[in-house]
């Protein structure tokens, strides 16, 4: 039992690695799904999405051959709409609002046309969008994630002049970093970031840091506003003995190595438990599946019932023949020469009600242990809670505090996405991120 | 099980479906696996003075990504040699004695062309003939097909000329390209054809490449206008055959309805409007000859509910029911229903009726789904959200009278009712 490399052979790796939902493979068939929507009025897909994206406009344009007018459309609510196209948990969103649901039958393939679309704006680089001329006003945004990109270019837009400032080395935030490799490639967030940046009046500093490399007072004091889209970053720890182990790591390191490394340089376990049932968790599980794990363990304190990820999700971590130990809380890892050898997890029982409205698990007393190797802990990520504290931005808990408006408690200050909520969907920051602007914009009096 | 026998004006068939005279009914080869497939009978594509094809030929209209709602042709009358066509046609009646033979002729427009196509086709021993004063491209332009339908006068005389030397029975299919076709019908009734055939083609553009800017079917960068036919043309097909058999001379003979016929519920509709039996080309060049089987089983299986046993029991038995506007109930009123429990949410209806008719739905606002209802003292009883719901039967129109007795509209004026009550 070990940690280890190149598991698998180069062709292995290609495949476990490729497009999980594969697109339209040309616009044919595009047009044959395209035309089974019936184009519901104040429709529930729409409702549901957090950008709103009119999707009975924007596939009513695919099925009249306006491919172009249905890009416009996506991205004029969601200038991510690509990336989300692949990302969203759809089936909780706008595809689990179609109505063909109540009808019994398959919904229409909203994420599959919208990556279509959005995929030929995007390959054929094509110009949906003008900018207004510059009006002199700059805004400095930090973190070129979801939200920070979606403020931008709704800023740059009104001929506001954007500066992000960006700690790694690409931009895209989570979508680059933090997806599994099979829903979204590197590749693909590159080039969804020239595309949205392509409109101009978009500067991006990459490996600047906040509190590090630039201050929180010194953007005040040079910008017009600023908008912080920083996410969350530090993954929350079990607080169990023998976190330290060698081979206990967390998801979003683990995924950060995935993204930023040939799939052959990532090492896995032979036996690796995976605490926690979200999206992340199910992402390290399925990942270290086909990176070339034997046994990958899902571990969940509450039942399947509870489980914070979609039933989609949870399916394809089945498939990849993942084992999943309901009801169960880690308690201690044990190891043996400073490597985890077994996780021993307190076995669970569901009782009241707690403030998520979900049946909480209480511990029986009674444990269980298994031979592991690797520990991935995917049980949520915390905000940066001491960054934000230190910068005098009023927060709950690390997460910064925002009005109606998308201010912060300082003055020209705005915020939004992980930030602020504490960790959703990547369409949930788009959103943010053009309300963080809408905000600006009146701020500014444009 | 019911019987599907044909018998149109002595001509038998063991069933009423008759491909018409087109592309599929060209060649002896087409037609013995029409036969093989189970048609009744044929119309052979129209035999006449010699003609040249061109490519492209055919063009479609495509409705939300369903081909062929409505197909459209240039292709000419047969453009193949006579002496092969008798020859095989000659054949083919022999091999399958029990299928009707029908020759469809056109001739230059002259007593003695006809006459001669009139004898040659007799002579193959087919059982009927039809008489192409349809056909609305190419040979209208050499003063036959259309030409010769849309004016009374001439049709007359063709048929008068056929009559003459006929033999066998004669059925003059009539054009759609006239205000009516009731005239023509009328003129050759009063010439003597024995029986009518209805609709040939409507005479359209499909529909332009916007690429090319060319209207299709796209010949060497241009295009005619060509003869409509397919799904999109039944309704007006239905209007006409309608027409002619509420004509006190026009329905004096059998009719052959043509336009627009795929299954066999569109040929019970065009029997219960006063058609005899069928003719159909655009279902088969779209699907194959296959399709017959269904069309026998269906139309079976409908008499057999119905008690019908043979095909005659329900011709014309609609006819009655289409009558003049003023003659309808004025006191007949229906209101829509949507059912809650089938409603899918997904407001189409809503958005129609509020939009387009008389705002007679109610919405209420939810996340997802909105909640519609009928405002029933607005609904005017139009059908349009019953008929563009997409889950059969959720919305239902139900009778509440405004009165109790008959009342029509010639009677309402005589009692000076109020008009317009909202």
């Amino acid at each position: 039992m070990s940690i280890q490399n190149n598991r698998l052979t180069e062709k292995e790796l290609e495949t476990n690695f490729s497009d999980v939902h594969p697109p339209f493979d040309h616009a044919e068939p595009a047009v044959i799904e395209a035309n089974r929507c019936i184009f519901c009025y104040d429709a529930p897909c729409t409702k549901l999405c957090p950008t709103s994206i009119d999707v009975p406009l924007f596939i009513k344009q695919i099925a009249s051959g306006n491919i172009k007018g249905s890009a416009r459309t996506i991205l004029s609510s969601n200038i991510m709409g690509g990336g989300c196209s692949k990302v969203c948990p759809v089936e909780k969103l706008c595809e689990g609002a179609c109505v063909y649901n109540l009808l019994e039958d398959t919904p229409i393939s909203i994420a599959k046309l919208q990556r279509f679309s959005t995929e030929e704006a995007i390959k054929n680089k094509w110009k949906l969008f003008e900018r207004k001329p510059s009006n002199g006003k700059k805004v400095a945004i930090v973190g070129a994630g979801p939200a920070g990109l979606a403020c931008a270019h709704a800023l740059s837009l009104e001929g506001v002049d954007v500066t992000i400032f960006e700690k790694e080395e690409k931009g895209g935030g989570l979508m680059t970093y933090g997806v599994a490799a099979y829903k979204v490639t590197p590749d693909f967030c590159q080039e969804e970031l020239d595309y949205i940046t392509s409109i101009g009046g978009i500067q991006i500093q990459y490996k600047k840091e906040l509190g590090k490399d630039v201050q929180l007072s010194n953007l005040q004091k040079n910008y017009d506003a600023v908008f912080l889209g920083i996410g969350v970053g530090i993954a929350r720890e079990l607080d169990i003995p023998g976190e330290e182990l060698e081979g206990v790591v967390d998801a979003i390191s683990f995924i950060y190595k995935l993204r930023t490394s040939p799939y052959s340089k990532v090492a896995v376990g032979d036996k690796v438990a995976v605490i926690g049932m979200g999206m992340t968790a199910i992402d390290a599980a399925t990942q270290s599946k086909r990176l070339g794990a034997k046994e990958v363990t899902m571990i969940y304190r509450r039942t399947e019932t509870e489980k914070p990820c979609t039933d989609v999700e949870l399916d394809l971590a089945k498939l990849d023949g993942c084992a999943f130990i309901w009801l169960a809380s880690p308690k201690e890892i044990i190891g043996e020469n400073g490597k985890a050898k077994q996780l021993v997890c307190s076995k669970m029982k569901l009782g009241e009600p707690d403030a998520s409205g979900r049946r909480a698990p209480v511990d029986t007393g009674e444990t269980l242990t298994l031979e592991v190797d690797m520990v991935i802990k995917a049980a949520g990520q915390i905000p940066f809670q001491e960054l934000v504290t230190k910068s005098s931005l009023a927060n709950n808990n690390g997460k910064i505090t925002i009005d109606k408006k998308g201010s912060t408690n300082l003055p020209g200050v705005f915020a939004g996405g992980d930030s602020v909520n504490g960790g959703k969907e990547v369409v949930d920051a788009v959103q943010a991120g053009k309300e963080g602007a809408a905000g600006i914009l009146s701020y500014l009096k444009l | 099980m019911a019987n599907l026998q044909s018998n149109f004006l002595g001509i038998k068939s063991p069933n009423p479906f008759w491909l018409a005279s087109a592309p599929p009914t060209d060649k002896k080869i087409n037609v013995l696996r029409a036969f093989e497939a189970g048609w009744g009978g044929v119309v052979w594509k129209t035999l006449g003075s010699q003609v040249k094809n061109v490519s492209s030929r055919y063009s479609s209209l495509d409705y939300n990504g369903q081909k062929m709602m409505g197909f459209n042709n240039i292709e000419l009358i047969s453009d193949r040699p006579l002496a092969i066509n008798l020859k095989e046609i000659y054949e083919v009646v022999r091999e399958f004695p029990d299928r009707a033979m029908i020759v469809s002729l056109m001739a230059d427009n002259d007593r003695e062309s006809w006459h001669e196509m009139v004898k040659k086709a007799q002579d193959t021993g087919a059982h009927g003939l039809e008489l192409n004063f349809g056909c609305p491209h190419g040979m209208v332009e050499r003063g036959m097909g259309a030409s010769v339908g849309q004016d009374p006068e001439i049709a007359k005389m063709v048929v008068e000329w056929v009559m003459e030397v006929a033999t066998i029975p004669v059925i003059t299919k009539l054009t759609p390209n006239v205000h009516s076709v009731v005239p023509a019908g009328r003129a050759v009734i009063q010439a003597g054809t024995n029986a009518l055939s209805l609709i040939n083609t409507i005479q359209s553009v499909t529909g332009i490449d916007l690429d090319s800017l060319v209207p299709n079917p796209n010949v060497g960068g241009k295009s005619v206008f060509g003869g409509y036919c397919g799904p999109a043309v039944k309704p007006i097909a239905l209007k006409m055959l309608t027409t002619l058999a509420q004509d006190e001379i026009a329905s004096k003979v059998p009719i052959s309805g043509i336009g627009g016929v795929g299954t066999w519920r569109d040929a019970v509709e065009f029997m219960l409007l006063g058609a005899s039996n069928v003719q159909v080309c655009t279902a088969a060049m779209h699907y194959g000859f296959r399709i017959v089987r269904d069309m026998c089983d269906g139309m079976s299986n409908w008499m057999d509910e119905k008690g019908y046993k043979s095909i005659d029991e329900f011709v014309g038995l609609s006819v009655q029911n289409v009558t003049r506007w003023e003659e309808l109930d004025i006191n007949f009123h229906i209101t829509a229903k949507i059912d809650q429990d089938k409603c899918i949410h997904c407001g189409l209806c809503y958005i129609a009726c509020e939009d387009t008719s008389h705002q007679s739905i109610d919405i209420e606002r939810g996340n997802p789904y909105n909640k519609y209802t009928i405002k029933e003292e607005e609904c005017v009883g139009c059908n349009l959200c019953k008929i563009i719901c997409p889950v059969n039967d959720c919305i239902t129109m139900e009778e509440h009278r405004k009165g109790p007795e008959y009342l029509n509209w010639i009677e309402f004026q005589k009692r000076g009712l109020p008009l317009n009550d909202h």
